[in-house]
């Protein structure tokens, strides 16, 4: 779905006629008219509110400050990679008791896959950082982990579970035992296929870092706020959303794009014939629940 | 496809020239209020020694103090975004203990801690001790110990200059009333007046930034933060009527170190005597315009 | 156990706060993101792009930061509005990107022949889209709602780091009372539990009385 100048048939409509088509381009002009005006109204009120003036913009000209975003984003960066090496540790310990042939060991396996999803992420984050007086970073990436270690732990499982049955069964026959099994035939073919939901969740857990905000963790939106609320600089929150935001967006948009690129080469490789190439949604909240 | 590719481009494009822009000015932006006057030099006690206090034991193998404060309080604690310095009262306060336990104040390594966290800072050992508007209570007193107190406040009011019906705490029926969450003001105004409406943040200068917009009618706190506050934009923001409590300020510290406790109240009391605490306050929070006041006695309270 | 009933009212205080925040934003969400669903299955270009400008920033951004922007942002702008409001408008234009996406996937998941076949027999767009394609799709995307309106709850907590009164905020004011910590945290999980239950129950029965069978 993505947007050509001439749509082809949907099950909505047909393939347009020359008389459609220019009433269509009407809608359009006016349509875009109308966003413009919007766009237009937005940029005005922000000069009606004085957010361009060098009081609340000079601030970004000095060496500290811009210091001071690059070490937030670092330490951004920072909380994130932790969380991703230890959330795919945690999902793929949780996926393999998940599938483990002892009803126990399944059992709790379940029961914290199911807690950990069910939580709100800033509840366990909160809960590590108060009632357990964790630091900063530790709290926010232990919390992330949990989380993201169990939707993960569900990829995981989803994706061996969708590998063709007969390539379980061949390995076996030719005596593998279940541990080979799992890490030479079965794994392997689930991880490629199922990577690009991987790294769709990366998106989140990268999203999420922002939640150590809340908890005094020096990630980059704590660092945009010291700017902001700083009297001195004038207040400068529309500046700062205005320098953070492209910043975090694109990072998100960078890693949901290469979701979608592996997607697309993943479907083509032939060694993920056996299973079917998971979708690259970016920021699947837990849309793969049930 | 290829138009997310072109969003991509540019965004990467946008995150390039920031980067790019990495060769800025020097220095920090220019600073609204009356610049910081001549800060006192603190003697550094470099024969003291405390072996009975963990804490102090500690630092000294460590080679210097970690000290909690506030970022976002001008003239009492406030952090430059651009240089990471701190400065303002308390600091000034939390520099003369340093000197006087034989550290050079130029060493201490300060750490914001907001307000909630407090205790969890002291009783984990993040930090040495805190000074920031921490008020001293019996029910704090159950997690921390407090040194001094080394300065009296008082809640007070903050309101806009164009405001002419707030003169106390009276006329908060209906006002929306800032605060910072978990505070002792913010008990307060919530027990004693439950007819203004409350809303509470994490820090004051939101609180502040509301007031200006229109978001709050009143935002109130002890008064030395609200003159702080006041003298940044005494145009559009004045403290209105008497304070209305009594906020000791105490130096927080681990609640097991009594000796460091000692230790601080002794060195809190020889300088007031010597003229120090006069000297630091003139030069931060006597910018507003207030003569320095004489210092609260202390309360070394026995051994817990 | 002490915890929840010394501090019921407190409890009950900040649950109606998400249930209301979570109620409220739902229903945003989900008219919004009609809306640019209905954006992006146009047969006009620039209403297209708009959807698709939409979904893609808006499921890019940390929740974090549009509740900065949105709290701390507008009012700067002079738009002033209770914290509750803009915390419903935040939480539900986030939800409505993802909502926006579950309605799409689900229009697409009608077989084109069926709109064809409606076509060739005479039907009008409306007809077409009311008795044909919608009750199709509405059956598709039970689930993935349910699911997406599930996570909006849960991403509801965040609205109380910005001083909206919501079940996760108790805890500020449980902790500076002295109460058990541990025990606080225990019945604010029980109560995200019961929204989250809740909402999964009410997707099941609908479910089970309109869904698909798959």
């Amino acid at each position: 779905m993505t947007a050509h100048s001439t749509p082809s048939a949907t099950v909505l409509y047909d393939i347009p006629g020359p008389q459609t088509r220019k009433r269509h381009f009407i809608y359009g002009i006016a349509s875009t008219i109308l966003i413009l005006a919007l766009v237009g109204w937005v940029i005005y009120l922000l000069f009606d509110t004085d957010q361009f003036t060098s009081d609340k913009w000079t601030p970004f000209e000095y060496k500290g400050i811009q210091e001071l975003l690059l070490r937030g984003l670092g330490n951004t960066l920072k909380a994130f990679a932790y969380a991703a090496v230890l959330s795919l540790a945690l999902g793929a310990v949780l996926a393999v008791g998940r599938l483990s042939d002892h009803r126990p060991v399944r059992w709790v396996a379940t029961i914290l896959v199911e807690f950990f999803r069910a939580m709100p992420v800033l509840v366990m984050i909160f809960f590590i950082f108060v009632a357990l007086k964790v630091q900063p970073l530790p709290a926010l990436v232990a919390g992330l982990t949990l989380y993201n270690g169990s939707v993960l732990a569900e990829v995981f499982r989803a994706g061996i579970n969708s590998v063709e049955r007969g390539q379980g069964e061949a390995a076996s026959a030719l005596g593998m035992r279940k541990t080979q099994v799992t890490t030479f035939v079965l794994a392997p073919q689930a991880v490629r296929a199922m990577l690009p939901t991987i790294i769709s969740q990366l998106v989140v857990a990268l999203k999420d870092t922002s939640l150590g905000y809340l908890i005094t963790y020096e990630e980059f939106l704590h660092a945009g706020k010291l700017i902001a609320s700083n009297l001195d600089y004038d207040l400068p929150f529309i500046p700062v959303v205005m320098v953070i935001s492209p910043i975090y967006i694109g990072m998100c948009m960078l890693l949901s794009w290469f979701a979608t690129w592996v997607a697309k080469r993943q479907r083509r490789n032939p060694k993920t014939e056996a299973t079917s190439v998971g979708p690259a949604q970016p920021g699947t909240l837990m849309s793969e629940a049930r | 496809m290829l138009r997310t590719r072109k969003v991509l481009a540019a965004c990467a494009g946008l995150l390039l020239a920031v980067l790019a822009a990495g060769c800025g000015k020097d220095g920090s932006p220019p600073v609204k209020g009356p610049k910081a006057g001549a800060l006192p030099v603190y003697k550094v006690d470099t024969s003291f020694s405390l072996p009975d206090s963990k804490t102090w034991t500690q630092a000294k193998k460590r080679g210097y103090l970690r000290v909690g404060a506030k970022e976002d309080q001008p003239y009492l604690g406030e952090k430059d975004p651009a240089t990471g310095i701190y400065s303002g009262f308390d600091i000034e306060i939390a520099r003369m203990m340093a000197a006087s336990l034989g550290f050079d104040p130029k060493t201490i390594r300060f750490k914001t801690i907001a307000s909630a966290n407090r205790e969890t800072a002291l009783q984990n050992g993040q930090i040495d001790y805190y000074v920031g508007t921490y008020t001293i209570n019996d029910m704090r007193k159950k997690l921390v110990g407090f040194a001094g107190p080394y300065y009296m406040a008082g809640q007070g009011l903050l309101v806009r200059t164009d405001e002419d019906d707030i003169h106390g705490p009276q006329d908060l029926a209906g006002k929306t009333v800032c605060s910072a969450a978990g505070s002792t003001p913010y008990q307060r105004i919530a027990a004693d007046y439950p007819k203004a409406k409350l809303v509470a943040y994490d820090t004051y200068s939101i609180c502040v930034d509301n007031l200006l917009t229109y978001q709050v009618d009143v935002v109130t706190t002890d008064d030395a933060i609200l003159l702080g506050f006041a003298a940044k934009a005494p145009e559009e923001m004045k403290v209105v009527g008497k304070p209305f409590s009594e906020e000791p300020y105490g130096i927080g510290v681990p609640r097991s170190d009594n000796a460091l406790r000692f230790a601080l109240n002794d060195a809190l009391e020889a300088n007031e005597k010597n003229g120090n605490w006069k000297k630091a306050f003139e030069a931060t929070l006597g910018l507003s315009g207030v003569p320095a006041p004489k210092p609260p006695p202390i309360d070394n309270y026995p051994a817990t | 156990m002490d915890v929840l009933t010394d501090n019921f009212s407190l409890y009950g205080k900040g649950f109606l706060g998400t249930v209301e925040l979570t109620f409220y934003a739902s229903i945003l969400a989900m008219v919004l993101g009609f809306v640019m669903a209905a954006f992006r299955v146009a047969p006009v270009g620039s209403l297209r792009v708009i959807g698709t400008v939409w979904v893609t920033v808006l499921r890019n951004t940390p929740l974090t930061l549009l509740f900065f922007a949105v709290l701390l942002g507008l009012p700067r702008f002079g738009l002033v509005l209770p914290f509750n409001v803009f915390a419903i408008l935040a939480l539900g234009c986030y939800t409505s990107a993802f909502i926006c996406e579950v309605l799409r996937s689900g229009i697409n998941t009608v077989p084109t022949g069926q709109g064809e076949a409606a076509r060739s027999l005479g039907m009008t767009f409306g007809q077409t889209l009311g008795n044909v394609v919608l009750p199709q799709a509405f059956r598709s995307v039970i689930p993935p709602v349910g699911s997406t309106l599930i996570a909006l709850a849960k991403n509801s907590a965040i609205a109380g780091a910005f001083s909206v009164t919501e079940l996760l905020g108790t805890y500020k004011t449980l902790n500076e009372l002295g109460y058990n910590i541990i025990w606080t945290f225990v019945w604010i999980a029980v109560g995200y539990l019961i929204i989250t239950l809740t909402i999964s129950a009410i997707f099941n029965v609908l479910e089970k009385r309109w869904g698909v069978a798959r």
